[in-house]
């Protein structure tokens, strides 16, 4: 069976509703939002505290709250939802394959936005060695485990990684009855913001361990320690505790973008788009944190607001302008979202590039160069961290020679 | 107590082959697992190939167990739906010395009645493998090698087993053995049963049962063999087996398509001492990784779904030791390393040959129709694609892990089938939930509830 539709949006999390909510009043005809999970809102559903829908919604409020606010904001504004559809293949270039309860169809659409984001690496691909315990989760799990299943976990956990969601992984915990006796970083410094990060030692007496990783699990059954080493000085020592939690080190969820023969960035992992989030595929466009692993629900969100100016040309029959300058983060910035500025293009969603650091830099000064030329440079009252996303203005590289060289973007 | 006709231990792929096929004849039959599951052992964590045999070493039985498996297996594998892709496995030179040894490697495999093997040049080794790294020499083909599914195949035959009457008893882990005239009881931590003979199919455990029956004759070590995953993504870069030129320092490392449509790196081969020592090592992974980027550096930039640890069962020979203890009513089947996927359904075919003359083997009629196993491939129909099956029954449509795309019906029909799984572990290898590059991060909380749900 094939069902024809306007637009069709992968992924009902904060960006693919925010699309959604943006396109319906706009399109003549159907905007469907396909998502795999029993229920719309993405990951914002098992974060279960403050701190959601300050930038899209100018309002803060707890996860769930948010993704069902958002969920009827797209409902409201006609798009049609359906969970527990799932996307594995295409059958064209904007054909997709569909399992639902439903059954099995093709869903044809003249537009496709790819909202599918990010989840974090799991233990093994962070090749951690050791036992094969129950008790070590990522950050997602733990939440869908005591947020939405109810679950127990243990009583010490070992967080691995000190992002902000290591800490939202902390509060999880906390309501779990479970106490974290020790965060480790592989960074000099923790890496969250240091306003929450006093605060958050000093609430939940946390010791945070920076400049360690992680060598090993132990534990037949279930964890009973983990050893961790001490890269400045070698030396290892092991600690004790029934739950591990490995958390942040994001990786898009691509597979539909890297099946549908999208061309893909070596560095975020997601879709090469240029600023309108366009990708190399006409009529298939992407937003959200399939792009940027990751940046806050309330900037993807944003994306997904964004994309819809692009996706109504395209329904317009606009053809996207060809050519175009590519983005490319030099060392330590590990990415750069969106990729490619083309003449003519809108700026970005907020105006900004989002970059990635892998390096402190406090009043960090960013330089764009095209051919050796210097483009912008800005100094930036934020710094830059390990761990979160590192915003500079479009400005920096909007007078780009279109016909030129990749611009390079460097930190200093 | 219970009083067999024959107690056969261990339910890995031997034990539960040996079982099956003494289960279907009138004998009343003992499979006896330690653990609570069949397949919990070695079986669960090897290199997945069915093997032709082209390598071992001609004349041995192990050699001929091998061929012979390969075509029962094979023929098995039809029957029940235990997914197999024929991809054919390629040897690839990298020194003058390897490139030499390759038409020694093709005249043993014809020596062992294998006579597929072609050599073929550089150019013709990047045009089967394009991603393999720089400088590669010159290759041996052998069309035959495959990739199989090494549980189900242990399910399978386990479950036509029980199919065929008889009694699976998880969860006893054989702590004595006293041998009386007429038939040896057997004390596990799970009470006791007695049986008229006994097969000794443990596996890594084989040499302290042994020792239970008065033998000091080989002592098994476990060689641990770690292992990458990569994410399915990566398939495309693994068409076929690819195999290193054996040497004096083994095997090596090889890089496999999996049947579930991912590729793998490994095995290292380290002898250690503790037979429960299935987690990875630093070291391994290191060394893995450093291999993994002369053989195919573009794999190294794919993603890791999983990394484990397997034990082979080694006993410091080249054979497999099958042996038949009369006087005791008791046949040894030791020593069965990685080959024993393959050979499992030929050495059960050995076994009673050797029991020929002792117990009345004929088979009785009307056994039951080979189970039909859930696929579990990624070259074969699954349910989530599967229109009419949907049609049927909704469930097959709810797609609970997204990764492996496991649907609520495959899992629900796990938890009712022959040989329920004992715990989530289990369910994974019934039908690959949680196993896929999220390794839990979306469904691990949902299959949890559902396999606990379906538990009370």
């Amino acid at each position: 069976m094939t069902e024809r539709v306007r637009v069709a949006v992968i992924g009902g999390g904060p960006a693919g509703l925010t699309a959604a909510a943006t396109l319906a009043p706009s399109v003549d005809g159907d905007v469907l939002v396909l998502e795999r999970e029993p229920e719309t809102g993405g990951i914002p559903r098992h974060s279960d505290h403050p701190g959601y829908g300050l930038r899209d919604l100018r309002r803060f409020v707890s996860g769930p709250a948010y993704a069902r606010r958002l969920t009827r904001r797209a409902r409201d504004a006609g798009a049609r939802l359906e969970t527990e559809a799932m996307v594995t293949g295409w059958a064209g270039p904007r054909t997709l394959e569909v399992t639902s309860p439903h059954g099995r169809r093709l869903v044809q659409a003249d537009a496709v936005v790819l909202a599918t984001g990010a989840r974090e690496r799991p233990r093994p691909a962070r090749l951690i060695p050791g036992d094969r315990p129950d008790g070590v989760y990522t950050t997602g799990q733990l939440q869908n485990l005591v947020h939405l299943h109810h679950r127990e976990v243990g009583r010490r956990a070992v967080v691995v990684g000190a992002e902000l969601v290591s800490w939202s992984a902390v509060l999880t915990l906390r309501e779990a009855g479970c106490r974290t006796v020790l965060m480790t970083s592989e960074y000099e410094r923790p890496e969250a913001y240091a306003a929450f990060h006093l605060p958050g030692r000093l609430a939940f007496g946390v010791l945070v361990r920076a400049r360690t990783r992680i060598v090993a699990v132990n534990g037949r059954g279930r964890v009973t320690s983990v050893d961790i080493e001490d890269l400045g000085t070698g030396r290892r020592r092991r600690v004790p505790c029934d739950t591990v939690i490995t958390t942040g080190d994001w990786i898009p969820d691509h597979e539909l973008a890297r099946t549908g023969g999208l061309e893909m960035d070596a560095a975020t992992l997601g879709p090469r788009v240029d600023t309108s989030l366009a990708t190399s595929l006409p009529g298939v466009f992407a937003a959200g944190n399939l792009l940027h692993p990751v940046d806050t629900a309330d900037v993807a969100a944003l994306d997904g607001r964004h994309v819809a100016a692009a996706v109504l040309r395209h329904l317009a029959g606009d053809p996207v302008p060809g050519g175009g300058v590519p983005l490319v983060a030099e060392a330590p910035l590990r990415w750069v979202a969106p990729q490619l500025v083309r003449p003519g293009g809108p700026p970005p969603s907020r105006g900004r590039l989002l970059l990635w650091a892998d390096a402190f830099r406090t009043l960090p000064r960013v330089t764009a160069t095209q051919d050796g030329r210097v483009l912008g440079r800005v100094r930036l009252p934020w710094p830059a961290a390990p761990g979160r996303v590192f915003r500079v203005p479009f400005s920096l590289v909007a007078d780009a020679d279109p016909a030129g060289g990749p611009v390079r973007l460097s930190l200093e | 107590m219970n009083t067999y006709d024959v107690a056969v231990i261990g339910g890995g792929i031997v034990g539960s082959a040996i079982a099956r096929l003494l289960g279907g004849t009138a004998l009343s039959v003992a499979l006896v697992e330690a653990r609570d599951d069949v397949g919990d052992g070695t079986s669960k964590a090897n290199t997945a190939i069915l093997h032709t045999g082209f390598d071992a070493k001609p004349g041995t039985l192990e050699s001929r167990l091998v061929a012979r498996g390969y075509d029962l297996l094979g023929r098995y594998a039809e029957a029940t739906g235990i997914p197999v892709e024929r991809t054919g496995a390629l040897l690839v030179a990298w020194t003058r010395e390897q490139l030499d040894a390759l038409p020694g490697l093709r005249a043993k495999a014809e020596r062992n009645g294998y006579t597929a093997c072609e050599i073929v040049d550089a150019a013709e080794v990047y045009r089967r493998v394009p991603a393999l790294g720089p400088g590669a020499l010159g290759g041996l083909t052998v069309p035959g090698e495959s990739v199989i599914c090494t549980w189900t195949t242990n399910l399978a035959l386990a479950t036509d087993a029980v199919n065929r009457g008889v009694r699976l008893l998880r969860g006893h882990r054989v702590t004595a053995v006293h041998r009386g005239p007429d038939a040896t009881r057997l004390v596990t931590t799970a009470g006791e049963l007695s049986a008229r003979w006994v097969v000794n199919a443990a596996g890594l455990g084989a040499d302290a049962l042994d020792a239970l029956f008065g033998h000091d004759r080989f002592t098994v070590t476990p060689r641990r063999g770690e292992l990458l995953v990569f994410d399915k993504l990566a398939r495309p870069l693994a068409p076929c087996i690819v195999l290193p030129v054996p040497s004096s320092a083994g095997k090596g490392v090889l890089v496999s398509p999996t049947i579930y449509g991912n590729v793998m790196l490994g095995p290292t081969a380290e002898d250690l001492t503790d037979k429960a020592a299935t987690g990875t090592s630093e070291a391994g992974l290191e060394f893995l990784r450093e291999k993994g980027a002369e053989l195919m550096p573009r794999l190294m930039a794919e993603e890791v779904t999983a990394t484990y640890a397997g034990l082979r069962a080694s006993i410091g020979r080249d054979d497999y030791l099958i042996d038949l203890d009369a006087g005791q009513r008791y046949l040894l089947v030791g020593g069965i390393r990685s080959t024993g996927l393959t050979a499992g359904m030929a050495i059960a075919e050995h076994v009673a040959d050797l029991l020929k003359g002792h117990l009345d083997l004929v088979e009785r009629a009307g056994l039951p129709a080979p189970p039909r196993m859930p696929n579990l491939g990624e070259a074969f129909p699954r349910p989530y694609q599967d229109a009419a099956a949907i049609a049927a029954d909704p469930e097959y449509g709810r797609v609970v892990c997204f990764c492996e795309r496991v649907t609520r019906g495959e899992i629900r029909d796990a938890l009712a089938s022959v040989i329920p799984p004992a715990g989530v572990e289990g369910l994974r290898r019934r039908t690959r939930a949680m196993n896929g590059r999220c390794q839990g991060f979306y469904c691990g909380a949902r299959v949890r509830e559902i396999f606990e749900g379906e538990q009370k």
